[in-house]
């Protein structure tokens, strides 16, 4: 479960945090955009290690490895199932990476954005409310929905569930007496919501002011700036300019002593 | 019996909720653990299966440390219910819903028909028994989940919360019913902040407050004492408030039942 709080806001005070949310999510955006655009381990390699520094200057380091553990298990599967069924080391160390990159950026950006900020961000950009309002609510309901599984596991193994017993596909069905409370309650939960909402005339007013106005800083533009810098450098580069890569095209079939298929 | 020494515990990020709890619980008890919010109550039973392994210290179960056991084994004799029952139930049916814990602790066919049968006439639920939990009134889960708990039969019962969300009708129901369990010889543990049915059933009281026992004895005293109930934040009894603030009467104060309070005030109405 501490895997949530690598995507978890906190609320302190750095550099990072003070950052407008636009700019943060035009940040996130590039990273996004490059990461899907480009397969290159040693773009990629750079893009994990620049994040670092934001990171440790966000104070955030140790929640970050949190997300980090917990995407490990599904970063090992992706290498292992491509590199398994033929591609080369370089290939599926990729794939890896453009997985460990995402999952970074987006935990960076959780744990250092507030949901009412990132709210707000969205409204600014002229996207409708109810929207909105949705997004910020689904990201709100996450910590919520671990304490809940969380609780929902320990009334299972009360009355004698044992998750880590049997094979791979008893240990997957162990989960259903979780998964299906938690499913129940997070519609039921939702319906709640829609009715409390619409008791307080939600989304009556067509033109709604906001108490808190975001605004842009010199910092700010810097970092919408370079970022957007990147990202054409980026687009050139990708129809232009071959970028140079690490080269490893070891493949798992060569490197057994016998013949796989 | 179940003995706890000396218990810390301390959250993963770095809340410490219990900090140094000594007691014993002796076989066939019923014992009410009461305090405010946030005092650890919930916390504390989540030892007594072994859910959290202390920090610091100790808790023993029939001299079993729960550290070196796994909560399928310790749950086995002690059963702990849930406060929300929505956390537990998924089956199909009720029945299958207790058939779910009896088939986790091994039990045949055979036997795990038979105490469904039973345990579904005890708690009133029989018509059910083929119906979704989803379908049932919010008491009538609250049953289904204790029906689950009850049917393998463990040595100590910890209910947290019973009597939420249960009409009075039913409430003094349970309350017979625990009763009747601790009667048979049953441990009996409930977690509760319901002062009116803690008065009624009369359990050995622990009141737990800012993560210690800051008080044990019995339920009149315990219920009668102004002062340590509100460093707990309960209220007496309204039979109790009703008797205090006739104190100039000169009556016996330490009352919590009604039928008590009945005889004394019918001395001075007659």
């Amino acid at each position: 479960m501490r895997l949530f709080d690598g995507f978890k806001f906190t609320k302190i005070k750095t550099p990072i945090h003070l950052l407008d949310p636009r700019s943060k999510l035009v940040l996130l955006c590039v990273i996004f955009i490059l990461s899907i655009l480009f397969s290159n381990l040693l773009l990629f390699s750079v893009i994990f290690i620049v994040q670092i520094p934001m990171i440790l200057l966000a104070k955030s380091f140790k929640r970050w490895i949190f997300s980090l553990r917990g995407g490990a298990f599904f970063a090992l599967l992706i290498f292992l199932a491509n590199f398994i069924t033929g591609s080369t080391l370089t290939f599926s160390l990729t794939m890896m990476f453009r997985f460990l990159v995402l999952i970074s950026s987006f935990s960076f950006f959780f744990m250092t954005t507030s949901p009412d900020d990132l709210g707000l961000a969205l409204e600014e950009m002229h996207i409708p409310y109810a929207l909105c309002f949705t997004f910020t609510t689904a990201v709100r309901l996450v910590p919520t929905m671990a304490i809940e599984a969380q609780t929902i596991m320990d009334a299972q193994r009360s009355r004698g569930l044992e998750l880590d017993k049997g094979n791979l596909f008893k240990r997957i069905r162990n989960y259903m007496p979780i998964l299906i409370p938690l499913i129940v309650l997070a519609i039921k939960r939702s319906i709640e919501l829609a009715e409390a909402l619409e008791s307080r005339a939600f989304d009556v007013s067509k033109k709604r002011v906001s108490y808190i106005i975001l605004k842009l800083r010199s910092i700010d533009y810097c970092v919408i700036i370079i970022a957007l810098f990147f990202l054409i450098l980026g687009f050139y580069s990708y129809f232009f300019i071959t970028l140079p890569n690490l080269e490893c095209n070891i493949r798992l079939a060569e490197i057994l002593p016998w013949k796989l298929w | 019996m179940i003995t706890i020494e000396n218990l810390y515990f301390t959250y993963p990020n770095g809340k410490e909720i219990l900090h140094g709890i000594d007691w014993e619980i002796e076989e066939g008890e019923f014992i009410a653990i009461m305090g405010e919010n946030g005092g650890g109550k919930t916390t504390l039973v989540k030892h007594l299966n072994g859910l959290l392994k202390p920090t610091h210290g100790k808790v023993l179960i029939d001299g079993i440390d729960t550290k070196k056991s796994s909560v399928a084994s310790l749950s086995r004799k002690v059963g702990l219910v849930f406060q929300n029952p929505e956390h537990q139930l998924f089956c199909e049916t009720a029945k299958d819903e207790i058939l779910f814990s009896l088939k986790n602790f091994g039990f045949n066919e055979k036997i795990a028909k038979k105490r469904i049968k039973k345990i579904l006439e005890i708690l009133n639920l029989t018509r059910y028994s083929d119906i979704s939990p989803f379908m049932l009134s919010g008491g009538e889960r609250k049953r289904l989940a204790l029906a689950s708990v009850l049917a393998w039969d463990p040595k100590y019962i910890i209910l947290d919360e019973p009597t939420i969300g249960q009409d009075h009708d039913q409430k003094s129901k349970l309350g017979n019913f625990i009763k009747q369990l601790n009667s048979q010889g049953k441990t009996v543990i409930i977690v509760t902040h319901d002062v009116e049915f803690v008065a009624e059933t009369k359990p050995k009281i622990v009141l737990l407050s800012r993560g210690k026992i800051i008080a044990t004895g019995s339920c009149t005293d315990i219920l009668t004492d102004k002062k340590i109930l509100d460093e707990a934040s309960l209220l007496m009894p309204q039979i109790s408030i009703l008797i205090n603030m006739l104190s100039n009467l000169r009556v016996e104060q330490k009352i919590v039942d009604v039928f008590e309070a009945k005889k004394i005030l019918e001395k001075f109405l007659r």
